[in-house]
């Protein structure tokens, strides 16, 4: 405050003379402090802008993925040399299907299938998921064998990314993935109209693989879906139910004084903690199976269960105490006062606080390696026991794989899960403005 | 019985029991007398009484007989010598229980002739869907018979049991159905018990925690020392496969709390400035409308999760910086792609908005009438505010930026995508180092076994880490309620 103190030195003259204190410096400091504030918001928003678009740039392309139009002769002698699909099921499961899409390639662009480094550099130029992709065709409909059916392949990754312009066609072809024949190839197929992008309704559907073009989240997905349910039916009810006691019936004693003291400091433990609990309680102590859901779902309920409280608790007491005095006023008895006046009007803020503890536990990670969702799943789980993974875990794999296209599904994968957490954080939102109530 | 089957029968009799319960009550009354309760609360108590003890009966029974087969098997296990195949007896006890399981799907004619060798039972339990591990022994075979048969027996008694006393406990309910009876007390009763069960869990939670990581470290400390671990300085743990124990790893805490506190150093020096500015520009400065877009957006960064900003560092802000300091020297990158500097700056991004929210909160707690006074002497608004406001806001700001720490050193998924897993003792940002977070990770993500030092230290660096966070939140918290009242 000295700056700012009377001057007693002051010369007292008739007109006094403006007294210097210091007004230009202390409007500049002022605009400087000033303009550190707008930097520093500017710094926060570039750094979400940068996030966003590193994210967006690199994943939008995810949701389309290349594929290769053919006309397959299902061949008998292919599929079935010694004619035993009457008698032995395996026949269909085991023939040698990606020499039939490579044979339709090799014919489409005018390849002789004598050509065998050719045809080798041909091979790639599809994905090996076609042998699950036409194995179901055919194991779903037999009749099909001996006729030419029109059907979508998938390409390899790196035909993928180089259709998409990820990878940098100028550089020598030694020095990249794919080779220029490829490219001719690919350039022709694509003027032709046989190869274009379509939508990727694999990137929903399959499961773990080590290629690529045939990994997607329908393992994950579901997986994150169970341990939001176990999640939802466990920490909801816990949560408002010792909200409720904590708020309307706890006396203050030391038990309360502990609880309340346990509950603050739980939000603050860090969440690799709770999968550290629930690997020595649930899995080792418990023996619960190791990667599913279920355990995933309970150490999330521990964790998201003091968020819940916490907003629980605000909103029961942001209910006036007129409501409690009217309602015992008529005769209501405690436990009806609360769950048929208090309970009610606090729903709204209870909802809200619900969904974005659940929006938190989406995107957890951490715990979930340690009890094992880190796991190689290739098929769909049917019931929250079984092996699982969850969609941040799915991130966290993808982002340790090199290859180009792995990058382009994790962010792909980010993009998914960002989509989740708007749409759980909005609806948020709405229910408080909506509901949002002052008295 | 399947426990299952035997709590739908429970249900279906406390279900009857609650319409039973409430038809009497309803019937009971139009009498001189006023009744206390009213029907349903009849109904809900006689449920309450049919259900309750016979579903804790079953719980209990199920953990008991649990215990109960596990012993069992132990005590007919051959005991075990020098040569014995198996590497532990939890190993041994999982492959019993593993044939037993298989047992159970066959029909009842293959169980009647049931192969007396492994070798032979393992392929006919595999058509049925049970793979087994291939070094099972024949003498399990019989133990898993016993197993089954005592299985079936627990599972019948306990069932029968627990159905009896669901009977009972409806028919006690039910004669107690009275005009005057206060089957309401009674239900509230047992609606307050529920909610302090509730309330409960989060003690249970803490103590589950402690202890968990307690029993595991202490088993750890019998094979490594303390003062090593807590003052070594090499991190080597040595990946020992099972049973062998002849190279002992080194367990040095030191290198990997000091990359720990450094990156959150690191993390704190960026976000703290950031930070605070912004909470100060938008508590005093910023108009309504600004206010209303900005702080919605910084917080967007508070709802990312963790995951997201590790691989945004992996694959932008790594590469960014190493390819900026090759540019910068000239071709070499003195920069790493993962290093401190990385994973303090995303993670200081990641901080951003609980420093900002968080002392935006106290700012504007901070009586106007301070300000005013302020003011109204003469002062500039960021006179007043450096001079006024936020000495006055300053232990709650510490508060906050100490639970900001807590959560900057329990943070996981960036440092593990981000700052490298080398366990190296250096000062210079601009090199990878490692947390305790990311070795929890490392040491406990694949195949493990629960008896080595090296997947049990992960949990003496947990139990470290929560005690760290746990001193600096309880800290914070003092600070806040010591200081709170004076400027109120």
């Amino acid at each position: 405050m000295t700056d700012i103190a009377l001057n007693p030195a002051a010369p007292a003259s008739a007109r006094p003379a403006r007294r210097d204190i210091g007004l230009k410096r202390r409007y500049a400091a002022e605009r400087r402090f000033k303009l550190y504030g707008i930097t520093a918001i500017a710094i926060g928003l570039f750094f979400l802008v940068a996030l966003m678009y590193s994210v967006f740039s690199n994943g939008y392309t995810a949701f389309w993925q290349t594929e290769v139009n053919l006309a397959i002769n299902l061949d008998p002698k292919i599929i079935d040399p010694d004619n035993k699909r009457a008698t032995d099921p395996n026949v269909l499961l085991t023939a040698n299907y990606p020499i039939l899409a490579r044979n339709a390639l090799a014919e489409k662009l005018g390849v002789p299938t004598t050509n065998k480094p050719a045809m080798r550099e041909l091979g790639k130029l599809f994905s090996e998921g076609v042998r699950g992709q036409l194995r179901e065709l055919v194991v779903a409909n037999p009749s099909l064998i001996g006729t030419t059916q029109s059907v979508w392949v998938l390409t390899g990754a790196d035909i993928d990314s180089a259709f998409k312009g990820q990878i940098d066609l100028t550089v020598d072809q030694t020095r990249r993935k794919v080779s220029d024949q490829q490219v001719e190839w690919m350039n022709k197929l694509k003027g032709e109209g046989a190869m274009s992008q379509r939508f990727n309704t694999g990137l929903f559907t399959y499961g773990a693989s080590s290629r690529p073009e045939t990994s997607g989240l329908g393992v994950a997905l579901i997986g994150s879906l169970y341990m939001m349910l176990i999640v939802l039916c466990l920490s909801l009810p816990i949560g408002v139910a010792a909200s409720i006691y904590l708020e309307e019936y706890a006396k203050k004693s030391r038990l309360t004084d502990i609880i309340e003291v346990n509950i603050n400091n739980l939000a603050a433990v860090p969440s690799i903690v709770f999968g550290l609990l629930g690997l020595a309680v649930f899995i080792n102590f418990f023996h619960m199976p190791r990667s599913a859901s279920l355990v995933g779902g309970m150490v999330l309920t521990l964790m998201t269960l003091p968020t819940i409280i916490i907003a629980t608790r605000a909103a029961l007491r942001a209910v006036p105490p007129s409501i409690r005095a009217a309602a015992l006023g008529v005769g209501a008895s405690k436990t009806q006062m609360v769950f048929h006046h208090v309970l009610p009007l606090a729903a709204p803020g209870i909802l809200t606080g619900t969904i974005i503890g659940l929006a938190h536990a989406l995107g957890e990670t951490a715990p979930l390696l340690l009890i094992g969702m880190v796991a190689f799943v290739a098929n769909a789980p049917v019931t929250p026991l079984d092996p699982s993974t969850a969609l941040p875990v799915q991130i966290y794999m993808w982002a340790n794989e090199a290859e180009r296209a792995f990058v382009e599904r994790t962010s792909g994968a980010i993009i998914v899960l960002l989509i989740f957490l708007a749409v759980m954080n909005i609806t948020a939102i709405i229910l408080r403005r909506r509901f949002e109530r002052r008295w | 019985m399947s426990i299952f089957m035997v709590l739908v029968i429970v249900m279906a009799i406390a279900t009857a029991g609650y319409f039973i319960g409430r038809q009497r009550a309803v019937s009971k009354e139009g009498g001189n007398v006023k009744p206390h309760s009213l029907p349903h609360y009849h109904g809900w108590w006689v449920f309450l009484a049919s259900a309750l003890p016979a579903v804790l009966f079953i719980a209990v029974w199920a953990a008991a007989t649990g215990v109960y087969l596990e012993r069992s098997a132990i005590a007919e296990l051959p005991t075990r010598t020098a040569d014995t195949v198996i590497a532990s007896q939890s190993l041994e006890l999982g492959m019993v229980s593993g044939i037993a399981r298989g047992l159970d799907r066959l029909s009842d004619a293959e169980r009647a002739n049931l192969p007396q060798t492994f070798a032979e039972l393992q392929p006919l339990l595999a058509s049925k869907g049970v793979a087994l591990a291939t070094e099972g022994q024949d003498y399990m075979i019989p133990i898993a018979v016993e197993w089954n048969r005592n299985t079936a027996w627990a599972s019948s008694v306990g069932g029968i049991v627990a159905i009896v006393l669901a009977l009972a406990g409806a028919v006690f309910g039910l004669s107690g159905v009275n005009v005057r009876a206060r089957a309401r007390n009674n239900v509230e009763r047992i609606i307050l018990g529920a909610l302090i069960a509730a309330s409960g869990i989060a003690i249970l939670t803490t103590i589950g925690i402690i202890l968990s990581m307690l029993f595991q470290t202490i088993t750890f400390f019998q094979s490594v020392s303390p003062s090593t671990f807590f003052f070594g300085t090499v991190w080597d743990p040595r990946f020992a496969a099972a049973g062998s124990g002849g190279s002992q790893g080194q367990f040095g805490l030191v290198p990997l709390l000091a990359g720990t506190l450094y990156i959150a150093f690191v993390a704190m020096l960026f976000a703290v400035p950031v930070g605070l500015f912004a909470a100060i520009y938008m508590a005093e400065y910023a108009s309504r409308s600004v206010r209303s877009v900005v702080k919605p957006l910084l917080e967007v960064l508070a709802g990312i999760p963790t995951i997201v900003y590790g691989f945004f560092a992996l694959v932008t802000v790594g590469p960014f910086l190493r390819d900026l300091s090759a540019a910068l020297s000239g071709g070499y990158a003195f920069i790493q792609a993962q290093s401190v500097l990385t994973a303090g700056i995303v993670m200081g991004v990641m901080l951003i908005p609980f420093v900002s929210s968080l002392s935006d909160d106290i700012i504007t707690a901070v009586p106007g009438s301070l300000r005013d006074g302020s003011l109204g002497l003469g002062s500039t608004k960021s006179e007043t505010i450096r001079r006024v406001v936020l000495p006055a806001a300053l232990p709650g700001i510490v508060g906050a930026l100490l639970l900001t720490a807590s959560r900057a050193i329990g943070e996981t998924m960036i440092v593990v995508l981000a700052a490298g897993v080398a366990a190296n003792l250096n000062i210079n940002p601009f090199e990878a180092m490692t947390t305790i977070t990311v070795k929890i990770v490392n040491q406990l993500t694949g195949d493990l076994e629960f008896n080595s030092p090296q997947t049990l230290v992960a949990f003496a660096l947990g139990l470290t880490l929560f005690f760290i966070t746990l001193a600096m939140n309880i800290f914070a918290l003092y600070i806040v309620r010591k200081y709170r009242e004076q400027y109120e």
